[in-house]
């Protein structure tokens, strides 16, 4: 992977919240082009917080980044404001959606386009949106809160679209989903990352699913990166497929040899 | 280094659920009370009692008041003036109109009657909120100040239309001098704070924090909406009726409907907002912000005149005052958007960690 090649590169970022509390302690992790890299872990790890970091909108919940850099191409980017970042491409997709709850889908989708001036590229785009989601088409002139949840994820996903992005951080896109629209999202996702050249960093829960559709895998808990690796490494690391996977070896193990079997999460120490 | 709470190990949950856990937080407000009961009255003369310190009592107890609404139920009011008004005329026609009435209890009734005033106004918080709310709620002002201006009953039939207490008297203990009026506002504001503090720690006070921080999940959880807006508006309305009525009997001594205008809410409101809204002692620091910082920029301006060695006239520096005041509130305000009680706390959480950052 040459210097070039790397669009995201956070390293040793310290966040603190409200003057405080700690959150990240030393996050690195580096973003190539073209990929799709997922961030993983448990709640309160702090992978909202990395991509918060990432976008600049750390300040709206009382923190700031007090070590460490982000850099974008080679450009810091940690005191840029979050409409700085948008006109470079970077745009998060936040969890739990947040469409603007009285505008129509399309309404939504339009207000992402806020950046771009030419209205030939804003319709191609809204095609384009439309085209990967054809459940938004269908729904176009319905208020966006009354449209089900994997809806409001695809126009929240499909808004960000809207500013021609080259990096997408999304933020959990499977929460409250039902599985089948999780894999219908993931699908999008994968699609967008390989005929758009998009690159997406991913914060999910889901391991399995993420590591299914990203090629790079980070590790978090309690505000560091414990692990990283191919998303195939990791698929099949011991360890992971125990504490994230929810598998047991090679069988099931049965649950009276739970315990002695039980694996240390080696790298807590 | 000196503030820890290391090695205060709680035994019982009485000990570790008491106001102040920590005993370096515990000594530092029973030496605060000490002092203000104490030494104050030693220190200070009679035109700080009378113009800084019996104002700050009052206007905390009323911000008090307000913080309980506005702070812990979340409900904008903008009727604290009106229902300052009610606490002082009632307080005044049970004082005037029955004879032998005490003191305190003719106080108290101001109180009483703000409860029952305020709780009609906050039947529109069942339905409305927000900044509709504190529009609904300016009703009560426009009303109180109509009603005690034009309906000469509620004035004693006073031909000025302004009414006045000659004197006060608690039991024997006749209230004459400043240092007895702001020992008996000490008084009255520290058994109400012990009082508010407990009610909002308490099973109460949780379920309006739960209405303020949303409102469907609390009534998902089976809280009582109406009753938990309502016994807001009750328990603030009648802690602000009783600080009206002190500012009215102790503070002012006469009055007209003016001084308990539209003004007198808007700075409560600003009071409570400074100082840190959901904060008992937020109604302090807002208080003593609001009330002293006035006073202490009008006293050191000129003096910071004549040291840069130009002579300002009295007109020069009351504009300055305003502009420095008002640049202040938008600075503190920047610094610290949950007002000066945030500030105070994270200081206190810094503090314990100290020297250390984290």
């Amino acid at each position: 992977m040459s210097n070039q090649d790397i669009v995201l590169d956070v390293n040793g970022i310290e966040v603190i919240y409200n003057h405080v509390i700690l959150v990240l302690k030393g996050v690195s992790l580096t973003v190539p082009a073209g990929r799709v890299v997922a961030l993983l872990g448990g709640n309160g790890a702090g992978k909202t917080t990395t991509l918060r970091a990432v976008s600049s909108l750390l300040k709206g919940e009382r923190g700031a980044v007090t070590k460490g850099s982000i850099e974008l191409r080679g450009e810091r980017i940690e005191n840029m404001t979050p409409s700085d970042l948008v006109q470079r491409g970077v745009v998060q997709v936040m969890e739990g959606r947040h469409c603007f709850a009285h505008l129509t889908i399309e309404e939504n989708l339009l207000a992402g386009a806020y950046t771009r001036r030419d209205r030939g590229e804003i319709s191609a785009n809204l095609e384009k949106v439309y085209n990967y989601f054809p459940r938004l088409k269908a729904r176009r002139t319905s208020q966006a809160a009354y449209t089900s949840g994997g809806e409001q994820q695809m126009c929240a996903i499909g808004r960000a679209l809207m500013t021609n992005p080259s990096v997408v951080l999304l933020d959990e896109p499977s929460m409250g989903l039902a599985p089948q629209i999780v894999e219908e999202v993931f699908e999008i996702v994968r699609d967008l990352n390989a005929k758009e050249n998009v690159t997406f960093l991913l914060a999910e829960q889901n391991t399995n699913m993420a590591l299914r559709y990203a090629d790079y895998g980070y590790i978090m808990e309690s505000g560091r990166i414990v692990m990283d690796g191919a998303a195939d490494e990791l698929r099949n690391n011991e360890d992971v497929k125990e504490f994230y996977l929810g598998m047991y070896g090679e069988e099931r193990k049965s649950y009276r040899n739970f315990k002695s079997y039980k694996r240390r999460k080696r790298w807590l120490t | 280094m000196f503030y820890r709470e290391n090695g205060q190990l709680k035994t019982s949950y009485q000990a570790d659920q008491q106001i102040f856990p920590i005993a370096q937080d515990r000594w530092a407000i029973i030496g605060l009370v000490l002092f203000a009961i104490v030494a104050v009255p030693l220190l200070a003369n009679e035109y700080t009692f009378s113009a800084i310190l019996i104002p700050f009592l009052i206007l905390s107890l009323a911000a008090l008041g307000v913080n309980i609404l506005v702070g812990y139920c979340g409900q904008i009011s903008m009727g604290s003036g009106a229902f300052m008004a009610v606490g002082a005329y009632a307080a005044y026609n049970t004082l005037v109109r029955i004879d032998g009435m005490p003191l305190l209890l003719a106080l108290l009734s101001g109180g009483f009657f703000a409860t029952v005033v305020g709780m009609f106004f906050g039947i529109p918080s069942l339905r409305v909120k927000g900044l509709y709310l504190a529009v609904a709620t300016l009703a009560a002002q426009f009303l109180s100040d109509w009603a005690f201006l034009r309906v000469p009953w509620f004035t004693n039939n006073s031909t000025s239309g302004s009414v006045m207490v000659s004197e006060l008297q608690m039991f024997s203990w006749r209230i004459d001098t400043a240092v007895e009026k702001y020992l008996f506002c000490l008084g009255f504001l520290i058994v109400f704070a012990v009082l508010a503090k407990n009610l909002v720690r308490s099973a109460i006070g949780r379920e309006w924090m739960a209405v303020r921080d949303m409102d469907v999940a609390a009534a998902v959880i089976g809280i009582r909406i109406t009753y938990a807006k309502l016994s807001a508006f009750a328990v603030s309305s009648f802690i602000i009726g009783v600080a009206g009525a002190l500012w009215g009997f102790v503070h002012l001594g006469a009055w007209e409907p003016a001084a308990f205008g539209l003004d007198r809410s808007f700075q409560l409101l600003f009071i409570v907002i400074i100082g840190g809204m959901g904060s008992i002692m937020g109604s302090f620091f807002g208080a003593a912000f609001i009330v002293i910082l006035p006073i202490v920029l009008s006293q050191t301006l000129p003096a910071l005149g004549n040291l840069v060695g130009f002579e300002v006239s009295t007109a020069a520096i009351s504009h300055a005052e305003f502009m420095i005041f008002g640049a202040l509130i938008v600075w503190f305000l920047i610094v610290e958007p949950h007002g000066l009680a945030k500030l105070w706390s994270t200081g206190k959480q810094k503090l314990r960690l100290w020297p250390f950052p984290h």
